[in-house]
């Protein structure tokens, strides 16, 4: 009797997980997938193959792009862990109580207003006629308007704004567990800042970095208003040329298959980059 | 040359914003020697070991090991090591790796490293544990271990930030040997803070029993025990039956006193400068009371009373007799003799006590 209900219970728990995971993840990527593998031969008449896989990888250009994309999502990745790093170890080492609070608020804050406005807000500081330019020009640096937007400097500045927050929780979690003693053991026997970051701080925070990493990767491979707004008519990201076969092209057959060489791709890099740098997928979630 | 203290604080104080932690606080502790500082938690013996150590800038004062002023030297450049109260092992090192720490940072060549750590491991009786993980070892083990991890490096003085209190009893206990064991064949100056007067009175050569932030004595084990000079030493270390009296009549150091409750007491002047109609705190120690079953015994003794039985709390060697004053009601505790001599007292026996004036130390009350 109480065991029917204890999984009566289980069950109830997992249902709306379960109805998530099938009807918005599962069901839309198999459909995804068995539109990917049919090739079109003529008006209305499709066969089924690999064909639209191949193309990815006899054309240059939807080739290139991925790496592109890849490549920008990768410094993006690595910027923000440069910036975010700091700015975690100070809000989860150097602050306490209500300073602390105030600072995490403030890394928030700026994900209360939709990615649109937020990249509308670069827009306005990057444009020809924007702020950067107007400044620089008072104050005698440039002689006529510069225009700031639509280069890759411009997208990775909206990258790294858009995934700071990703960093920096999962950094400060793992930087909050690091027992202060640990620190001042480090300077007791000798150790210089550096060492200590490197001997002792880093390996703590590895979980953190490794998950942050993760997310921000696949966040910026993934990101598309970014990319655009910013980039412009040269962008040349991945999402951008899947958008494009599905809206513009009308081609959903080569726009899944995009949308599958994108997941696995994206999942082979994150492999790759876990078993180059020594971690385990295991071994950040279990912490 | 071997007269220079390994370590010498003088007049050290530190202010936080309004509070004083450690009101200049002046002291010197000779090289090989166990200091302990003994006190109630919040009486600022962390706040001063934090000094020592280089974490915390003293706001007066200087500091000086072996003779030469530290105040400007950084933690990691300071020839102090310290054993912090949660031990502080990096777990994300095995445990060479944690005893090597050190000797890395100073640039030892890999293979001197890794003799050097498996001398020292040996020295703490744990040969061969260099390659296991820390979280393998046991309490009693991880304190050896980050006792090795500091000495290694050979430091002029070893500070132990209470590293016995997160153990059991029992590991304790062996514990507090170990560490007097470790400190003599290491022959190097420790300074060990604790709460535990058992830990400081067992282990140290002198200790200083430390009470809003200030130095109330500094003295051997029995010194402090015997001879203690202030009414909160008195009551911090060791047991005591306190009494609060009015000095009735001074004869020199010879009090005679008047407790609130109306006994009659003679005690010892151990304070100084008590005056009839003075206020008194009185300490008298369990296991100075004297026990009979005869009057006769006891009454010679200066303070005699007789007393019933309200309670006999057996625990082994440390049995106690709390006793009711049969004149007027006051409760004593008592130690109970080993000798087995009272082991059939039950409640309700009367029972005869008294003890020596020169037991009876008296100070002046506080406030």
């Amino acid at each position: 009797m109480s065991k029917d209900g204890s999984r009566l219970g289980l069950i109830l728990l997992m249902a709306p997980l379960l109805l998530w995971l099938v009807t918005l993840i599962i069901l839309p990527h198999i459909g995804l997938f068995v539109v990917s593998l049919s090739e079109k031969v003529g008006v209305r008449t499709y066969e089924t193959g690999f064909g639209n896989y191949a193309v990815f990888f006899t054309e240059p250009l939807y080739w290139n792009t991925f790496a592109r994309t890849a490549y920008m999502s990768i410094m993006a990745t690595a910027l923000t862990l440069l910036i975010g790093f700091p700015v975690a170890y100070y809000i989860a080492k150097l602050t306490r109580g209500r300073s602390k609070t105030t600072l995490f608020l403030m890394c928030l804050i700026p994900f209360w207003v939709s990615e649109l406005v937020r990249t509308f807000g670069w827009m306005i500081l990057l444009r020809e006629t924007g702020v950067l330019s107007s400044f620089l020009q008072y104050l005698g640096v440039i002689n006529g308007p510069v225009e700031f937007l639509y280069n890759d400097f411009a997208i990775m500045t909206g990258l790294v704004y858009t995934s700071m927050l990703f960093m920096v929780v999962p950094l400060v979690t793992t930087l909050d567990s690091l027992d202060d003693s640990l620190i001042e053991a480090g300077y007791d026997l000798g150790a210089s800042s550096l060492s200590i970051l490197r001997e002792i701080i880093i390996p703590h925070a590895m979980p953190g970095i490794v998950s942050g990493c993760i997310v921000v990767f696949m966040l910026s491979l993934g990101n598309y208003l970014t990319p655009i707004l910013l980039g412009g008519k040269d962008s040349l990201w991945f999402t951008g040329l899947i958008y494009s076969q599905f809206i513009t092209r009308f081609n959903w057959e080569l726009g899944s298959a995009f949308g599958f060489l994108l997941l696995g791709l994206s999942s082979v890099i994150v492999f790759a980059a876990l078993k180059l740098t020594g971690q385990s997928l295991g071994k950040t979630m279990g912490r | 040359m071997t007269d220079v203290p390994d370590l010498e604080c003088r007049a050290l104080s530190k202010r936080f914003d309004s509070f004083e932690a450690v009101k200049a606080i002046s002291f010197e502790v000779p090289k090989g020697s166990f200091f302990s500082i003994l006190g109630p938690s919040g009486c600022g013996k962390t706040t001063l070991l934090r000094m020592i150590a280089g974490f915390q800038a003293p706001t007066s004062g200087d500091l000086r090991i072996k003779g030469r002023s530290v105040l400007d030297v950084p933690p990691n450049k300071r020839p102090v090591s310290m054993v912090f109260q949660h031990l502080a092992l990096f777990p994300m090192m095995n445990i060479g790796a944690n005893v090597g720490f050190g000797l890395r940072q100073r640039g030892v060549g890999k293979a001197q490293i890794k003799a050097q750590v498996d001398r020292v491991l040996e020295r703490v009786g744990l040969a061969g544990v260099a390659d296991r993980s820390v979280d393998s070892l046991s309490g009693g083990q991880k304190q050896r271990v980050a006792i090795a991890r500091c000495m290694v490096l050979e430091p002029d003085v070893l500070l132990l930030d209470e590293p016995l209190g997160a153990l059991d009893l029992k590991l304790r206990e062996h514990m507090k040997i170990e560490l007097k064991r470790l400190q003599s064949e290491f022959n190097t100056t420790f300074v060990y803070i604790t709460h535990d007067q058992s830990e400081a009175l067992v282990m140290s050569d002198q200790i200083a029993v430390m009470n809003r932030g200030v130095f109330e004595q500094i003295g051997t084990a029995k010194e402090l025990y015997y001879e203690p000079k202030t009414a909160f030493v008195a009551g911090f270390v060791g047991e005591a039956n306190k009494y609060r009296a009015k000095v009735s009549r001074a004869n020199g150091k010879q009090l005679e006193l008047l407790t609130e409750d109306g006994i009659a007491l003679h005690g010892l002047d151990a304070g100084g400068g008590l005056r009839p109609g003075d206020a008194a705190q009185v300490f008298v120690r369990p296991e100075a009371i004297r026990l009979s079953r005869r009057a006769a015994d006891t009454q010679d003794l200066g303070n005699a009373s007789a007393g019933v039985v309200d309670s006999v709390l057996f625990n082994g060697a440390n049995s106690q007799l709390i006793l009711r004053d049969a004149a007027n009601g006051a409760e004593i505790s008592v130690a109970l003799p080993q000798t087995g001599a009272f082991r059939d007292l039950n409640k309700g026996d009367t029972v005869y006590f008294g003890w020596e004036p020169e037991q009876t130390r008296c100070y002046r009350a506080e406030g």
